[in-house]
């Protein structure tokens, strides 16, 4: 079972390497967060917070826009692109359960978005500890913030893998995985923020919005990393929300980790009732 | 005793009140090359979908190799190559092999020798981007045969092959049919696969009208063998009435006969002596029998 979900893995791999999806999505990555690295760190020097620490908390609000994309990206055609090929017909008609090849595919997506967020924020990190601006402690965010990221990345490679098992064809599977992206990392927030300023003393403020905020990963995946920087007050915004929270920011992990869990069942139900 | 590989009974298949696959039923036994020969549209990659298990079929039964189809036991011992499979192309040929290998839980050490029975071992680490469509086609026969499968199914092996690519697919099918391997293959036209199979099936518009080897279809068809006579100028009127033929075109006597009559026919011919100039005989051909077949079941229907 084990060699048959690597085999899947590794062959998504290699294929994300010669078609230079890693090298893009690495790259992508590595300019913006050396651009934020560079232009945010100015002011910081002022308030005695390590300077790595500020980026992390910079390149979290980088990665709620960039990981659901490169994700949604990766995963799209994981299916539907497959039946389109004929190679989903060759695949399943070997010893395969349908479970195996999902798990395959999901375990070579995260590697791939592993490595190019670990190489892409790397580039960052190693220039901020050779320029003398890093220490241990912002390691550790750093560290904190690329294993959430991967987190944050499996949440939407499983959705897009169930927008791939959904539609019959890739351009379709493609244009649902951008309106998705736009209404779960864009118009959701926009939408809450915009109930939060039109009654900011209602019912919705206290009890609806810190809810709301964890049903989404994005927005708990920003949630718990701000909040474990303990760097709202420096950030200021959203952020500002993890202190009056209603629960502790370790909710907003376990909401990111199940949300990962529901979505990829989801298309593991999905997958089993696909005629390639 | 040697179980049977494939026994299909008394299968259906509606699609939206559509009937795709009616009624069908038919076995491969160990070794044995099948053609199943259909239109477009006949419901040939529908069959191969349900004895794969990708299709729940609506009535019937269907066992391959004593298990249900689609079942772990089933696909451990079947393979199949799809109408057209566009392997990625970024990798090598080698790879998407050591992949299916993989896949199959069969040892890596087979791809080399596989590749170089497919006739692809100086291609195998080029991207398949660089392969021709003939090469593809090979590459994906070989995953068909990786591990020794005892039931092969093939979907239009050789379409749009040049006839020595054609002749290539056609050897190495030969050859794992001799090693006690069925093979199922699909094609629209008799003319492709016909010479190099045991037995053949001729599904038209869902339902087998036909089941029986080469020279069984020629003689349930019963077409006439056709012969034509040319004669020395003005001749042609004499010739015919000698023949008892009443198709006559200038110099040349047009007759139809069974394949009892030929013999005695030529023979006749022969005596006319010096008003005969030549004669040519038309056997039917496979398209001829073929079309004989799909066409007598429309016109039934």
């Amino acid at each position: 079972m084990l060699s048959r979900i690597l085999a899947i893995a590794m062959q998504e791999l290699r294929i994300g390497i010669r078609n230079r999806w890693i090298v893009l999505a690495t790259a992508i990555l590595a300019v913006f967060s050396l651009a934020l690295a560079l232009l945010g760190s100015a002011p910081a020097g002022t308030l005695g917070v390590d300077r790595l620490t500020i980026t992390v908390a910079s390149l979290s609000s980088l990665s709620v826009y960039l990981v659901p994309l490169i994700a949604l990206i990766l995963a799209f055609d994981a299916v539907c692109g497959e039946i389109e090929r004929g190679t989903l017909l060759m695949t399943f008609s070997c010893p395969l359960s349908r479970s195996e090849f999902l798990f395959g595919k999901a375990l070579g997506h995260s590697l791939v978005l592993l490595i190019a967020l670990g190489v892409g924020y790397g580039v960052t990190a190693g220039f901020m500890i050779l320029s003398g601006a890093g220490s241990i402690a912002g390691l550790v965010d750093f560290l904190r913030l690329i294993a959430t990221s991967v987190l944050l990345g499996q949440c939407f490679i499983a959705v897009g893998y169930m927008l791939s098992c959904l539609t019959r064809q890739s351009v379709t599977a493609a244009a649902a995985a951008i309106a998705t992206w736009l209404v779960l990392v864009v118009l959701y927030d926009l939408a809450l923020l915009g109930a939060l300023v039109a009654n900011p003393e209602g019912v919705f403020a206290s009890s609806i919005f810190p809810y709301a905020l964890l049903l989404n990963p994005a927005d708990s995946f920003r949630l718990f990393n701000l909040a474990a920087l303990g760097a709202s007050d420096l950030v200021g915004g959203m952020a500002g929300v993890a202190e009056t929270l209603p629960f502790s920011p370790t909710s907003a992990l376990v909401s990111l980790a199940m949300f990962a869990g529901f979505a990829m069942s989801g298309s593991l139900l999905l997958i089993r009732r696909i005629a390639p | 005793m040697m179980r049977t590989s494939l026994t299909v009974r008394n299968v259906t298949k509606q699609f939206s009140g559509q009937t795709a696959v009616n009624d069908v039923s038919f076995s491969l036994e160990p070794g044995e090359r099948v053609a199943l020969l259909g239109h477009n549209g006949a419901g040939k990659t529908t069959l191969f979908k349900m004895i794969l298990g990708f299709l729940k079929r609506d009535r019937g039964e269907i066992e391959v190799l004593g298990d249900l189809p689609g079942s772990d036991g089933a696909r451990k011992h079947m393979a199949y190559l799809p109408e057209s499979v566009a392997f990625s192309n970024v990798l090598r040929g080698r790879e998407v092999l050591a992949f299916y290998a993989r896949l199959k839980g069969v040892a890596q050490a087979e791809v080399g020798p596989l590749l170089e029975r497919v006739g692809l071992a100086e291609a195998a680490n080029r991207r398949v981007a660089t392969y021709s469509k003939g090469m593809r086609q090979r590459l994906g026969l070989a995953q068909a045969l990786i591990g020794q499968p005892k039931l092969v199914l093939l979907d239009e092996p050789t379409s749009g092959l040049d006839p020595i690519s054609r002749q290539n697919v056609y050897d190495l099918i030969a050859e794992i049919a001799g090693q006690g391997t069925s093979v199922l293959m699909s094609s629209h036209a008799l003319t492709e696969l016909a010479p190099r199979t045991d037995r053949i099936l001729i599904l038209s518009k869902g339902t087998l009208v036909a089941d029986d080897s080469l020279t069984g279809l020629r003689a349930k068809a019963g077409l006439p063998i056709k012969l034509k006579v040319w004669t020395r100028p003005g001749a042609a009127p004499e010739v015919a009435a000698t023949l008892g033929s009443k198709q006559m075109n200038g110099r040349s006597v047009d007759i139809d006969c069974r394949l009892d009559e030929k013999i005695p026919l030529l023979s006749a011919i022969g005596a006319l002596g010096p008003l005969v100039e030549d004669v040519e005989v038309h056997a039917p051909g496979l398209d001829d029998i073929y079309r004989h077949f799909s066409e007598t079941v429309h016109k039934g229907a």
